[in-house]
C-alpha cells in the first residue's frame, strides 16, 4: 500500500555511505559509518538499535539538523539542505516541545505561522488535526495542563499540519508508559494510513518497531552501521490483534536475535560515548 | 519554554521566574504587613528604652490622656533626632512644610509624582536598551564579546560621579535625569534578556529550524516569548534601580520639583525638623514599591494562563 506517489523519484530518502565523526577534543568518535538506505514513498521505515548506534544522529542528518562527516545524501531527490528548506519533512522528537505560550491549536498552527499559511486555511487545518488526534475539546488548553500522551499527539499533529511528504520521529514513545505507548501505536498507525505519508521512525523498543514498520532497519554500535533489515510483512491494517499473530512473534524474535548478534560484539558498552553523541546532537 | 517532558520534574534544567498564584500572594500581603507592625514596635521600643522623654497632654478620642514617659537609658541613636517618634512622622505628613503653606504630605505627593515620571521615562528607555542589546547580543557573538564587558564596567562606575556629567552635556532637564535613571535600568534588562532569549529548549530552535524559520521569526516565535519571565524578573529589579536613579540624578541637575530635592533640603535643615526627612525617606520608598507594584501587575496580566504557573 501507499505506493510511490508519482513523484520525480519514488525514493524518499537515498543515502550512499554516509558517516558521522564526533569530535569531542582529545578523541573521535565514530557515530555513523557506511550507512546505504534507501527509502520508498509510502514505507514506514523503524530504525533500532542498542544506545549509541547512531539511529537518533541518522535522523537528525536527514532533517539537515546534523552534518554528515561523509557520504551521499538524497531527501526526495534534493540535498538534505534543500528538502529542509522545501519544507519536506516534519519533525517529532522524544520530549513533545511545546511552546507553553501557545495552546493546543495554536501550537499545531505554529508551523503554518511560518511558513505564512492564510489564517482560515490555519484554522481549519488545526481543527482537522485536532480531530485526527483525538483531542476535541482541548484546543484552548495549554502544554502544561495536558498528560504526556496527549502533549506528544500534539506535537504530531504539529508535524502533520503542513502535510509533509515525510515525517522523522525520533523516539517520540520514548518517555511514555507501556499502555499510553501501545494506544499511541495504534494511533500512528491509523494516521499513517489515512495521510500516505512516508515514515522513519527511531526506536529501541523491538515490540514497536515490529507492530508499526515496513521495514525494521536494525543497527550496532561504535561504529554506527546497518547490521541487518527485517521485512515486515504481516498484513495491513494492523490491529490489537497484530500482536498476538505468531508471524508478528517470529519477527520479533528476528529482530531481537539481530540486535543480539552485535551486542556481543560490542561490549562492554562505553557509555561515555553515547552521553557525548547526545551531548553534540543536542547543542 | 517548556521542554514539557512527560516525567513531571524532568527535563526543566532552570528555575524559571513564574507567575504566583493568589493565595501566597495574599500571604505575603499579610507578611509585609505584619514586617511593617514588628519595625514599628521595633523603633519605638528603642525609644521607650533610650529615647528622649515625651509626654502627652491633651484629649485622644474625647478621653483626657496625661502620661509622662521618662526612659531608663539615654541612647543617642534612639534620641528625638535621630529616630524622630513614628506619630511625629505621620504628622508631618499633614502639617504644613512652611507656614501657611500646603501641607508636607501634598507637596511630597507632588514631587514623588515628579520622580516616579523620570523614572517612568528612565526605564522605558534603559529597558528599550537593555533588551535591544539582548538580541543584538544572542544575533552576535562578537558583539556579545566585545561589549559585555563595558556593560558590565559600566556598573562600577558610581552614579554620583557620572550624573553631573549627564546633566551638563545634555541640558535636558528632567529628561537628563531620567537619561541617568535609564544608565542604571538598562543593566539588569540586558542581563536579564541575554539569558531569557537563551532560555528556550534547544529542541524548539531545531523544530524552527526544521520548518526553514528566519532569524527574525525565530525571535519572535520563540525567543521573545521564552524571555518574559526573565524579562519581568529584571524588570522588577529595574523598576526599583531606575527609581534610585531618578532621585540620585535630580541632585546635580538643580532640579526643585522632585524628591531628590526634598532629600537635600531636609537634609540640610534635619536639626529642625528631622521627621520631614524621614516622610520623604517613607515617600521615595512609596514610588519604588508602586512602580515595582506596577510591573508585577503587568506581569500577571501579561502571563497569566499562558504560562506554567508554578508556587514556589
Amino acid at each position: 500500500m501507499n505506493a510511490a506517489a508519482g513523484s520525480a523519484s519514488p525514493h524518499v530518502v537515498e543515502t550512499h555511505g554516509v558517516g558521522k565523526v564526533f569530535e569531542t577534543g582529545d578523541a573521535a568518535v565514530t557515530a555513523l559509518d557506511g550507512i546505504d538506505l534507501t527509502i520508498r514513498s509510502g514505507e514506514f521505515v523503524s530504525l533500532i538499535g542498542p544506545s549509541g548506534c547512531g539511529k537518533s544522529t541518522l535522523l537528525r542528518i536527514i532533517g539537515d539538523l546534523t552534518d554528515p562527516s561523509g557520504g551521499e545524501l538524497r531527501v526526495n531527490g534534493k540535498s538534505a539542505r534543500q528538502a529542509r528548506l522545501d519544507r519536506d519533512y516534519g519533525m517529532v522528537f522524544q520530549a513533545p516541545v511545546l511552546m507553553d505560550w501557545r495552546n493546543v491549536a495554536s501550537n499545531i498552527e505554529l508551523p503554518l505561522e511560518v511558513m505564512g499559511f492564510p489564517r482560515e486555511d490555519r484554522a481549519r487545518r488545526s481543527a482537522a488535526l485536532v480531530k485526527l488526534v483525538e483531542l476535541e475539546g482541548f484546543e484552548g488548553k495549554h502544554p502544561w495542563q495536558l498528560s504526556g500522551g496527549m502533549q506528544q499527539r500534539v506535537a504530531i499533529a504539529r508535524a502533520l499540519a503542513f502535510d509533509p511528504k515525510l515525517l522523522l520521529m525520533d523516539e517520540p514513545f520514548g518517555a511514555l508508559d507501556e499502555m499510553t505507548r501501545e494506544r499511541m501505536n495504534l494511533e500512528v498507525m491509523r494516521i499513517w494510513r489515512e495521510t500516505g505519508t512516508t515514515i522513519v521512525f527511531v526506536t529501541h523498543s523491538i515490540p514497536e518497531a515490529v507492530f508499526l514498520s515496513t521495514r525494521v532497519v536494525v543497527m550496532s554500535a561504535r561504529p554506527g552501521r546497518i547490521s541487518r533489515v527485517v521485512d515486515v510483512d504481516l498484513p495491513q491494517p494492523r490491529t490489537v490483534d497484530t500482536r498476538e499473530e505468531p508471524r508478528y512473534f517470529s519477527l520479533v524474535t528476528t529482530v531481537r536475535e539481530a540486535l543480539r548478534a552485535h551486542l556481543v560484539d560490542t561490549e562492554p558498552l562505553d557509555d561515555l560515548g553515547d552521553a557525548r553523541i547526545r551531548a553534540e546532537g543536542i547543542s | 519554554m517548556t521542554v514539557a517532558s512527560p516525567i513531571i520534574g524532568a527535563g526543566r534544567p532552570v528555575a524559571a521566574p513564574t507567575i504566583r498564584g493568589t493565595v501566597s500572594r495574599r500571604r505575603r500581603a499579610a507578611g509585609a504587613v505584619v514586617l511593617l507592625g514588628l519595625v514599628v514596635l521595633v523603633w519605638e521600643g528603642a525609644k521607650w528604652l533610650g529615647g528622649d522623654p515625651w509626654r502627652i497632654h491633651g484629649t485622644v478620642l474625647g478621653i483626657r490622656v496625661d502620661y509622662e514617659h521618662f526612659p531608663a537609658f539615654n541612647w543617642r541613636i534612639a534620641d528625638d533626632l535621630s529616630l524622630p517618634h513614628v506619630w511625629d512622622v505621620i504628622r508631618a505628613f499633614v502639617d504644613p512644610a512652611q507656614r501657611n503653606g500646603p501641607p508636607l504630605g501634598l507637596i511630597l505627593a507632588g514631587q514623588a509624582l515628579f520622580t516616579f515620571r523620570e523614572a517612568l521615562t528612565g526605564f522605558a528607555l534603559g529597558g528599550l536598551l537593555g533588551l535591544g542589546l539582548g538580541i543584538l547580543f544572542v544575533h552576535s557573538r562578537l558583539a556579545e564579546r566585545a561589549l559585555v564587558p563595558y556593560v558590565v564596567a559600566s556598573q562600577t562606575i558610581p552614579i554620583l560621579a557620572i550624573s553631573p556629567i549627564i546633566v551638563v552635556a545634555t541640558q535636558a532637564g528632567w529628561l537628563s535625569v531620567a537619561i541617568i535613571s535609564a544608565y542604571l535600568t538598562f543593566f539588569p534588562v540586558t542581563i536579564g534578556a541575554l539569558r531569557g532569549l537563551r532560555a528556550a529548549d534547544p529542541r524548539a530552535f531545531e523544530l524552527l529550524r526544521s520548518y526553514a524559520a528566519s532569524g527574525r521569526q525565530v525571535l519572535r516565535q520563540l525567543r521573545l516569548p521564552a524571555s518574559v519571565p526573565y524579562l519581568f524578573a529584571a524588570f522588577r529589579i529595574a523598576a526599583a534601580a531606575s527609581v534610585i536613579g531618578a532621585i540620585i540624578g535630580e541632585l546635580p541637575s538643580g532640579i526643585s520639583d522632585g524628591l531628590g530635592s526634598a532629600i537635600l533640603n531636609y537634609n540640610q535643615y534635619y536639626i529642625l525638623g528631622p521627621e520631614k526627612l524621614w516622610a520623604t525617606i517613607i515617600a521615595c520608598s512609596f514610588v519604588g514599591i508602586a512602580f515595582v507594584g506596577l510591573v508585577r501587575l503587568a506581569e500577571s496580566l501579561l502571563t497569566r494562563g499562558r504560562y506554567r504557573p508554578v508556587d514556589r
